[in-house]
């Protein structure tokens, strides 16, 4: 017993103040791909060098314009883009807390003329590049099979003011898995470590959906959990919030258009908050917490 | 003393119908499929080889069958063994292994799932990877079925083993779990608390994983590998790279080698510190975990500044590593690693002394080492019930033939055998860590890049902190990666835990799970 005591004190406090969830990664964290609009020549060498189709380029010859397109909503932040550009026009600088309310705002758009872009000597046709089938940047909730299940009221409208009124001090989350590679598992349990101590922010993790307050998701839904997330989510009382935690979780990330997997979460349940990252950091979990919360302090 | 290849031509005589060397350590026996047991049988009994795997193939665009190999280790010469088979389109059935080999169980079921070959004799038929609402006639690793394919639901129900008789009652637990954990579904078979059957329906976590590679760049297959099971990022993504490696001949730079060893037992370290943590917190106490957890952490952000992500990502890449570690980064994660040693030790020690920690983890969860030998056991899971295998050593890849490291063996096969493999395995890193780093030469990261060979095949392998973990790669005529086959020590390892809650109480059941600690997305894939 005293020397449990001794170790403990001799351990002194770790927890991290609020303060210090906000600031920067060390030195050498890769983080998300920054584009320097200045340099980039719009090549299109990077699009290929992108595992997931994050980064994607259209052209259109009548306008004489190529749009360039980065989606962090896709970007597993494995740094690929970076040392393949020509222009060191990608740099990856440790931006982590990414965490936003609809899609659109993952989406980043720069256009460029194309008769400049064949300049360049590196210059690749879009013809010859990888392309997304479609534009995933609007919540569609009606492609899930068991969406049917959901009520209108729970796709549609939600009492958002109701829900910040009613969770102001504390906060039930229920983590459903539905199919991650267990890495977000692995930051989200970190978030309950005496470093990050979620629970002095009034967060717990709580053992059933019934007295959860919000649903916290991981993974690309695979369709063997898409019925089991679905009944997770009918089964949280209302009002309730969902926030989609990681790649997987937004778009299916590197498992996207595969037999197995459903692809994004809002698929199938509808999301408030969605968290990019492989996996996020557990400083940007909390942030994208507080972001489902309104309660994102200011700097 | 004559080669092994002389001596199974005599022995088996015109059940063989070619032996050649593929690359130095592997070696491939041709066979028809009606032999394949009696081979089996000689190269375990009489050689003592070791099952590892099955993979099957859709090749029937070279040759109008399905390819089937059978991967054997060989510890005493440092080889790989493969049997390899036809199994013809229209006669799509081959002879099932499982009762005389019962770790091919899941193996030849999941063959019959994902490819549509029948396992004649197989004790247990059922599915095993697709649930109920899968139709039927639907084989993903067919060359005809287009990764892209939605597939219609339709209504099934799973047949569990049921136990019947007086006061018997039936626990399902899952797939959505109390904690943090990945989903699998389990149901228990109770007479009041005493577990008298387990029955664990996983596979709820299948992505098309394999599917998902055939076709890939080796550097976006390398992405993939980084997340089949998180924790678990770096072992598979080296395997992986090993294989794709010895397909393209490409040179790994020693200091590289060295770099990957540090890296893999960082990785080590912080599973390890989590799986102890794990068992504290499961019996309720609460100063273990919270140390632990704080040990794991510290351990997280050294990955992050040594290697930019904390789960040790984006580390390896094809030919060598992409992070280097400096003189001063050396010296400095030396001193770190030091301290880390030091807080461990004083938190375990204390570990060691706590009667209702030690009360819970004795005799809990045995697992007697036949079991754990007839069902293929690896890694910790089979070192704690007294089966000396490691692949570091076995099998040494890397730079681990250079460096000198201890396998700890327990034998009685409970929690607490599986908690001291753990400890005794953190030691061994932290040394093999200061070591790597003092052995690691100067030298460049990373070798010349080159296109893999058309028409092979090749097995990269890594002693994951779970245990063995193998892929096996096989290229087309063109060079294009046409099947990439995962191997994951949890694969292996999930049926053991049927046996290891027999005659145990339901409440330990959390205690002896974490102990195993079993990755579901590895064995889902």
């Amino acid at each position: 017993m005293f020397r449990i005591l001794k170790k403990n004190m001799e351990t002194g406090k770790v927890t991290l103040p609020r303060t210090a969830l906000t600031a920067k990664a060390p030195e050498g964290f890769l983080g998300a791909p920054e584009v320097d609009p200045a340099k980039c020549t719009g090549c299109g060498k990077c699009v290929i060098a992108c595992p997931t189709k994050a980064l994607t380029m259209v052209d259109r010859s009548a306008e004489d314009k190529r749009f360039c397109h980065l989606s962090y909503g896709d970007c597993i932040f494995c740094g690929l883009c970076g040392p393949v550009c020509s222009h060191q026009a990608i740099s990856f600088k440790g931006k982590f807390n990414l965490a936003v309310r609809t899609k659109k705002e993952l989406h980043l758009q720069s256009s460029f003329s194309l008769s400049d872009c064949r300049k360049d000597t590196a210059f690749i046709s879009s013809n010859a590049l990888p392309a997304k089938d479609q534009a995933d940047d609007v919540q569609s909730f009606e492609q899930g099979d068991f969406s049917s299940r959901l009520s209108m009221e729970e796709t549609g409208l939600k009492l958002k003011d109701k829900i910040h009124g009613l969770f102001g001090r504390s906060l039930h989350i229920r983590e459903v898995d539905a199919g991650s590679c267990n890495g977000c598992e692995v930051e989200i349990v970190n978030l309950s470590n005496p470093v990050y101590d979620a629970e002095r922010f009034g967060i717990h993790f709580v053992a059933s959906p019934r007295h959860a307050d919000m649903l916290l998701v991981t993974g690309p839904v695979t369709r063997q959990m898409e019925l089991a997330l679905v009944k997770t989510y009918a089964a949280i009382p209302s009002p309730k919030l969902v926030v989609a935690c990681g790649t997987c979780a937004i778009s299916g990330g590197i498992f996207e258009g595969n037999y197995a997997v459903v692809g994004g979460v809002d698929r199938s349940v509808p999301v408030d908050v969605y968290m990019p990252g492989c996996p996020p950091r557990p400083q940007a979990i909390l942030h994208g917490i507080f972001l489902a919360l309104d309660k994102i302090p200011v700097v | 003393m004559k080669p092994v290849f002389q001596k199974l031509k005599e022995k088996l005589g015109s059940a063989i119908l070619e032996v050649s060397e593929g690359t130095a350590k592997e070696w491939r026996v041709f066979a028809a499929k009606d032999s394949i047991l009696r081979i089996a049988e000689c190269l375990i009994e009489v050689f003592g080889m070791r099952f590892l795997f099955l993979s099957g193939s859709d090749t029937r665009k070279e040759n109008k069958s399905f390819t089937l190999h059978y991967v054997f280790s060989y510890v005493h010469q440092d080889q790989f063994w493969i049997v390899q088979t036809r199994v013809e389109e229209k006669d799509p059935q081959f002879p099932s292994l499982a009762p005389f080999l019962p770790q091919v169980n899941w193996h030849e079921r999941e063959v019959q799932d994902l490819l549509g070959l029948v396992a004649v004799g197989h004790p247990d038929p059922r599915r095993l990877v697709f649930h109920e609402d899968w139709p039927q006639g639907f084989f993903p690793l067919r060359k005809d079925f287009g990764p892209h394919q939605k597939i219609p639901r339709t209504a099934a129900l799973y047949a569990f083993e049921r136990v019947e008789g007086e006061g018997i009652f039936e626990i399902p637990v899952g797939p959505v779990h109390a904690g943090i954990i990945e989903p699998g579904h389990f149901r228990f078979s109770v007479a009041g608390e005493g577990i008298l059957k387990l029955e664990i329906r996983h596979f709820y976590t299948h992505k098309g994983t394999e599917k998902s590679g055939e076709g890939k760049t080796p550097e976006h297959l390398l992405c993939l590998a980084e997340r089949i099971s998180g924790d678990n990022s770096l072992a598979h993504a080296v395997a992986c790279t090993q294989a794709l490696e010895s397909l393209g001949q490409i040179e790994v730079p020693s200091r590289a080698q060295f770099l990957r060893v540090v890296f893999l037992e960082m990785e080590r370290l912080h599973n390890h510190m989590s799986d102890i943590a794990g068992i504290a917190l499961d019996v309720a106490f609460s100063f273990g975990a919270s140390q632990l957890m704080r040990v794991k952490e510290t351990l997280l952000s050294l990955n992050e500044e040594l290697a930019g992500t904390r789960l040790l990502r984006s580390v390896v890449t094809l030919g060598g590593v992409r992070p280097d570690i400096s003189e001063v980064k050396k010296e400095w994660l030396i001193q770190e690693i030091k301290k880390i040693k030091d807080d461990f030790d004083k938190t375990i020690q204390l570990l060691w002394q706590v009667d209702s920690l030690m009360d819970r983890v004795k005799t809990t969860g045995t697992i007697m080492k036949e079991v754990a030998e007839v069902l293929g056991g690896v890694g910790p899971v089979a070192r704690a019930s007294g089966i000396d295998r490691d692949l570091r050593r076995d099998h040494p890849y890397a730079a681990y033939k250079d460096l000198f490291f201890r396998v700890p063996v327990f034998i009685e096969g409970d929690v607490e055998s599986r908690m001291k493999v753990k400890v005794q395995e953190v030691y061994e890193s932290f040394k093999l860590i200061h070591d790597a780093l003092q052995a690691m030469p100067q030298g460049s990261l990373c070798g010349a890049v080159k296109l893999l060979a058309p028409s092979q095949s090749a097995l990269g392998y890594v002693e994951s902190p779970r245990g063995e973990c193998f892929h096996w790669i096989v290229t087309d005529k063109s060079g294009m990666i046409s099947r990439w086959k995962i191997q994951s020590p949890s694969f292996s390892n999930w049926p053991l835990i049927e046996y290891a809650v027999l005659e145990n109480i339901v409440p330990d059941f959390p205690l002896i799970n974490k102990s195993m600690n079993l990755s579901y997305s590895g064995n889902d894939r």
